[in-house]
């Protein structure tokens, strides 16, 4: 049970700047999810937490205490690697005793806290296995069952899903949720999937070049993204991004195909002024006396929903995403409409979010 | 017909793999099974060269002599048993000190940054072109002044540094994924934990592997102990069947050349069938 906390941390290799400044505080039990496409710094930012990559400035705190300087077993954390990192000629039993083990923890101790955790994971059947054995999700589990014994102040979960099957992450999916609420144990998860990061996080740190983008709860950072690469990183298929001018009146947004939509709230600082319009695909509702007109160029019917690859009349795309099955054919013409609260404004050359 | 025929040309195809193969086997086993039947005629017959292919009479007589004793009928010989101790010695402790000092060095190498690292990575790959061979000059100027002539250390420890079996395990150590290695340090294991529980247990089919290739090749070196051993209980068992021969045909005790001969290739067979199964293991999988 501990914080974890980030403070100014920066990382380069040689002249190049990895992390550049990332200031987080992690409250005790939070269960904080680093997301952002590969390269962002999201790994390299764990593994620095973990003690496996140097601290070239800032600091970091696990339970109140710097760490910058401790090797990696004395900062009282447990990690879990994409790829298991289980040793391969032990058994399930020793792979989880064996931190305990060199920590001389006493055998009666290893063996309580070992079949505790098997019976969370419902590993008691293959404590006597070798890694080998087993199916992937169990070896993930089994990975967990090392990070569990060790009761740390932390878990750093390293992209654990990657290497399974569709249907096996949903599963583990789940199940890391359900023990993340059951222990309670602070937790970091790097991940690069926003289905993961939007159900297991409470809050999300979204990440981009090193820098952190947005810090939120999942709905926060859904439903106002802080900038124009959130936005088109959250939500799938991703929001649509439109030129927009504010009209002097500071009422209406004028698009260059011709459509107006109404501002979702007065900015004066914006009229007459050049923005970005984000409007996501679910949000966007066909109307018949709707303000856009979007020629339907293809459409990909999902059972569920239905995701319509439109194109306005100067040529620009806009994806719309309906529930149920599909409304329209190809090449049909569609009248659609935006609320004003699915309206997000963002600043063309900052890509900020703008605000009221 | 045609059914017939393509049956034909099919047994045909398996025919021929075989017959060459036990060609093969039969070319190569000949000079053995010469070996094997000379051991068992008395030294007169070798002699005479015009030795039978089916055994003969005098097989436990050849045996004995060339075990225990020192006279044969026409030349002095250090006993087999002493011979087959001193070359066992040898073999072993070249073979585990190879492979004890190579895995130690390819770990330094494959997991630890530190600066030389790539220097000393080629120092010792460059070794790989200076065998023994070239070397014995000053090596055996060296062990002379230490005083080890005549010594099991002189016999063993010039022809323990080895450069392709620190390579073979350094390859293998790369294997290892670097996870692994990261999660033992958050388990808490230093470099030697590490050592000792992860690396030495996953390398057990390649030590086994190279053990007997190792082995062997203790056994069989020539010039070394040729050089420096002068005693007879030094002798290791290839010198001594070398030394066996005397000058000309008539002056060798050709039936304990050859009882000493099979007794000589008796244990490197001994270690290739005990181990062939972690062998070829090592060899072809490692073990993941």
């Amino acid at each position: 049970m501990a914080t974890v906390d980030l403070n100014r941390v920066r990382k380069s290799y040689g002249a190049v700047e990895a992390i550049k400044g990332i200031d987080i505080a992690v409250a005790d039990g939070e269960f904080l999810v680093l997301l952002g496409p590969s390269g962002c710094g999201k790994s390299t930012l764990l593994r620095m937490v973990a003690g496996l990559e140097s601290i070239t400035g800032g600091e970091i705190a696990i339970g109140g205490r710097v760490v910058n300087g401790l090797e990696p077993k004395d900062r009282d954390i447990a990690m879990v690697f994409q790829n298991y990192a289980l040793y391969p000629h032990m058994s399930v039993f020793d792979n989880m005793a064996y931190g305990l083990k060199i920590r001389g923890v006493p055998k009666a101790e290893i063996q309580a806290r070992v079949a505790k955790a098997a019976e969370i994971l419902e590993l008691g059947r293959f404590l006597d296995r070798r890694p080998s054995q087993l199916s992937g999700g169990q070896r993930q589990r089994v990975a967990m069952g090392r990070a569990i014994v060790r009761e740390p102040a932390a878990f750093l979960f390293d992209e654990p899903l990657s290497n399974l099957d569709a249907k096996l992450r949903t599963q583990m999916r789940v199940e890391i949720k359900r023990l993340q609420d059951r222990l309670g144990v602070t937790s970091l998860y790097v991940t690069h999937d926003q289905v993961e990061a939007m159900t297991l996080a409470d809050r999300i740190l979204v990440m981009n070049h090193g820098v952190a983008e947005q810090v939120g709860t999942p709905l926060e950072v859904y439903q106002r993204p802080a900038s124009l690469f959130v936005a088109g990183f959250i939500g799938s298929p991703p929001m649509n991004v439109l030129d927009a001018h504010v009209e002097a009146d500071g009422r209406t947004l004028a698009l260059p195909c011709g459509a107006a939509l109404p501002l979702p709230h007065p900015q004066p600082a914006l009229n007459g002024r050049e923005v970005k319009l984000g409007i996501r695909p679910e949000h966007v509702a066909v109307s018949a006396d709707g303000a856009l007109s979007v020629t339907v160029d293809l459409v990909e019917a999902l059972g569920a929903d239905t995701v319509v690859y439109g194109r306005l009349p100067n040529g620009e795309a806009l994806l719309v995403r309906m529930a149920g099955l599909p409304v329209c054919r190809e090449g049909e013409t569609l009248r659609l409409d935006a609320p004003p609260p699915a309206l997000h404004l963002f600043d063309g050359a900052t890509g900020r979010r703008l605000e009221d | 017909m045609r059914t017939d025929e393509s049956a034909f040309g099919r047994r045909l195809m398996d025919a021929v793999p075989h017959v060459v193969l036990i060609l093969g086997v039969l070319i190569f086993a000949f000079p053995i099974y010469i070996t094997l039947i000379g051991s068992t005629w008395d030294a007169g017959t070798i002699a005479r060269g015009n030795l039978p292919l089916t055994p003969g009479g005098e097989m436990l007589d050849n045996y004995a002599r060339a075990w225990n004793e020192t006279r044969g009928d026409r030349i002095i010989h250090t006993p087999v048993r002493i011979m087959m101790m001193n070359s066992l010695i040898m073999a072993l402790v070249i073979a585990l000190g190879k492979i004890a000092i190579s895995i130690i060095s390819a770990y330094a190498v494959a997991f630890f940054r530190f600066p030389l690292r790539m220097v000393f990575f080629w120092m010792i790959f460059i070794t790989l072109m200076l065998p023994v061979e070239v070397r014995i000059i000053p090596t055996y100027e060296v062990v002379a002044n230490m005083g080890l002539i005549d010594t099991y250390a002189g016999l063993t420890i010039p022809l323990i540094a080895s450069a392709t079996a620190t390579l073979l395990f350094r390859q293998f150590f790369l294997t290892i994924p670097d996870e692994l290695v990261e999660a033992a340090k958050i388990d808490g294991a230093g470099a030697l934990r590490f050592f000792v529980d992860v690396v030495l247990p996953l390398s057990r089919t390649n030590i086994a592997a190279l053990f007997v290739i190792l082995f062997i090749y203790g056994w069989n070196q020539y010039l070394w102990p040729l050089l420096v051993t002068n005693s007879g209980d030094m002798e290791t068992v290839v010198i001594g069947i070398t030394k066996m021969i005397g000058n000309g045909e008539a002056a060798t005790d050709w039936d304990l050349i050859m009882a000493t001969t099979v007794l000589a290739m008796l244990p490197p067979v001994a270690v290739v069938v005990l181990m062939q199964r972690w062998f070829v293991k090592g060899l072809v999988d490692s073990e993941k």
